[in-house]
């Protein structure tokens, strides 16, 4: 498990980005779900953790790509792939994730250790 | 509902297929495209696709696996719309019980040597692979037009090798667009070696000897080997003139993309809906408005409840040029203010919000996409600020 913040640290409506090979993005949405996924578009490098967060999706800050933060799954074009899903658990107010072991969907040029959506 | 056919096979009827289905539709879905293609992704068409970097399966805009029951017609075009039946130019005639128009636009072609050889128009991915093989050729460019494709495929151009001209009537490219801090995508195309003729106005465009001659009103005549018209789009509704269907700057639709016929909606560029904050009808022609639309029209087709509140977000659009990354929300055309917040013009890498009355209203980023979006989730919905009402009607 990586520990990402105090959970008071991430209010609702708010990302945070977890550096490393593949960046995560931790959401917590207006509904109190904290929820993980991989902070990398699957259509073009930008990190989803700078895009717009609505209910349990969120919007690609460049291309409006839509991904649900349950499944990952694309809900809006451009982007064709889903992102990866990691698990989140609440350790005494702390946030932790689990990562998943399946192979991330990179969009092209980019591949772990390579990503550069960071501003 | 039995049968639903959505005439055109672009984003925006792709979106409306998919949000009917989404909304448990599950009669028979038919979509008529006039291109031979399934739906594919157009922004790319002036900037990556155009370089060559990405190719036509990058674009498509159904997901991997995506099966969406649709009896699709492709290379099939729309001639008209008579006693309830869409009238299609392979002969055939469909009733309907749910008809969605989104028939996009037309590239604006009223130059005198539109036609020529040598010169192109940018609306389809057979177009861009057109002026792909021409750009790659080298040699001299033209290209017309101050809008975002004009800026867009003169960059793709210059870094394709090419020797670019571009032509804009206004002062700076992209100045309608983007107001007061257009200069920075002047400086841009100055940096980057793209010659921009401001104040250019075209009177035609002749051949001479193998290659062309762009003539100005002012007699000046710039050698060309191939011209790109970036002169702007009509909405391709001409198929409906004359059966009943209220038009004007598109298809005239409520709040809710119903049209003037009953069972009839109309989404995405072709479209204008009664936006009741600006107190008139507003055509969009911008990717997210289509997708924006499509769950709201997909509703009001299949006569559901008050539709969702996403079509009511300020307008979004992006581009790439010379490598920098342009976007643009909101309404810069109310602004009465305009501030750099973040970054410098200079250093081409802002942030600059427009405000009225103190209000944000639009914002402009190059290169900052981060405190973009953080500004642009701010934006004052145009109902919020009173004094705005009919202030562009």
């Amino acid at each position: 498990m990586i520990p990402v913040c105090p959970l008071s640290a991430l209010p609702r409506g708010e990302a945070v980005r977890v550096e490393g090979d593949v960046p995560i993005a931790v959401f917590h949405t207006e509904d109190g779900e904290v929820l993980a996924i991989d902070d990398t578009c699957t259509h073009q490098d930008a990190s989803l953790a700078d895009g717009w967060l609505e209910g349990c999706e969120v919007e690609c800050p460049l291309h409006a790509s839509r991904f649900n933060l349950h499944t990952g799954a694309v809900d809006a074009p451009p982007a064709k792939r889903p992102v990866r899903t990691h698990q989140v658990h609440i350790q005494d107010a702390t946030v932790y994730v689990t990562l998943s072991e399946d192979e991330p969907n990179l969009p092209p040029g980019v591949s772990a250790g390579s990503v550069g959506a960071a501003p | 509902m039995n049968r639903v056919i959505v005439v055109g096979a672009s984003l925006a009827g792709l979106a409306t297929a998919r949000s009917l289905r989404a909304q448990g539709y599950d009669g028979e879905l038919v979509v008529v495209g006039e291109e031979p293609h399934r739906p594919y992704d157009r922004p790319p068409l002036s900037k990556e696709f155009l370089a060559g970097t990405t190719d036509i399966a990058d674009l498509t805009l159904e997901a991997d696996g995506e099966h969406l029951g649709i009896d699709w017609r492709l290379g099939t075009r729309a001639d008209r719309l008579e006693n309830g039946r869409v009238h299609l130019d392979d002969g055939s005639t469909w009733t309907y019980d749910g008809l969605v128009i989104a028939t996009g636009t037309r590239p604006r072609t009223d130059v005198v040597g539109a036609r020529l050889d040598g010169v192109h128009l940018l609306r389809t991915v057979d177009d861009a692979l057109a002026l792909r093989e021409g750009l790659r050729r080298g040699g001299r460019v033209v290209v017309v037009g101050g809008g975002y494709i004009g800026s867009e495929v003169a960059s793709t151009a210059r870094a394709m090798g090419c020797e670019v001209t571009l032509l804009v009537s206004g002062t700076t490219p992209l100045h309608h667009a983007l107001g007061p801090h257009a200069v920075a995508v002047s400086d841009l195309h100055h940096r980057h070696g793209v010659e921009v003729v401001t104040r250019a106005r075209v009177t035609g465009i002749r051949p001479s000897g193998g290659s062309l001659v762009v003539h100005l009103a002012d007699d000046r005549q710039l050698p060309a080997d191939r011209v790109v018209l970036g002169t702007g789009a009509v909405p391709a509704i001409a198929w409906l003139d004359g059966y009943g269907i209220e038009l004007g700057d598109g298809v005239l639709c409520d709040p809710t993309g119903g049209t003037s016929l009953p069972g009839v909606v109309a989404v995405g560029d072709c479209s204008a809906w009664f936006d009741p904050a600006l107190g008139r009808h507003h055509r969009k022609e911008h990717w997210t408005s289509a997708i924006d639309q499509a769950p709201v029209a997909a509703r009001t087709l299949l006569g559901g409840e008050a539709p969702a509140t996403a079509a009511r977000r300020a307008p979004y659009l992006w581009s790439d040029i010379h490598g920098s990354r342009i976007q643009m929300a909101g309404h810069a055309e109310l602004a009465d203010t305009c501030e750099v917040e973040t970054g410098s013009v200079a250093d081409g890498s802002f942030v600059a919000v427009y405000r009225r009355g103190g209000h944000p209203v639009a914002v402009l980023g190059v290169n900052q996409p981060k405190h973009f979006m953080s500004v642009r989730r701010r934006l004052v919905s145009i109902p919020a600020v009173p004094s705005l009402q009919g202030a562009t009607a």
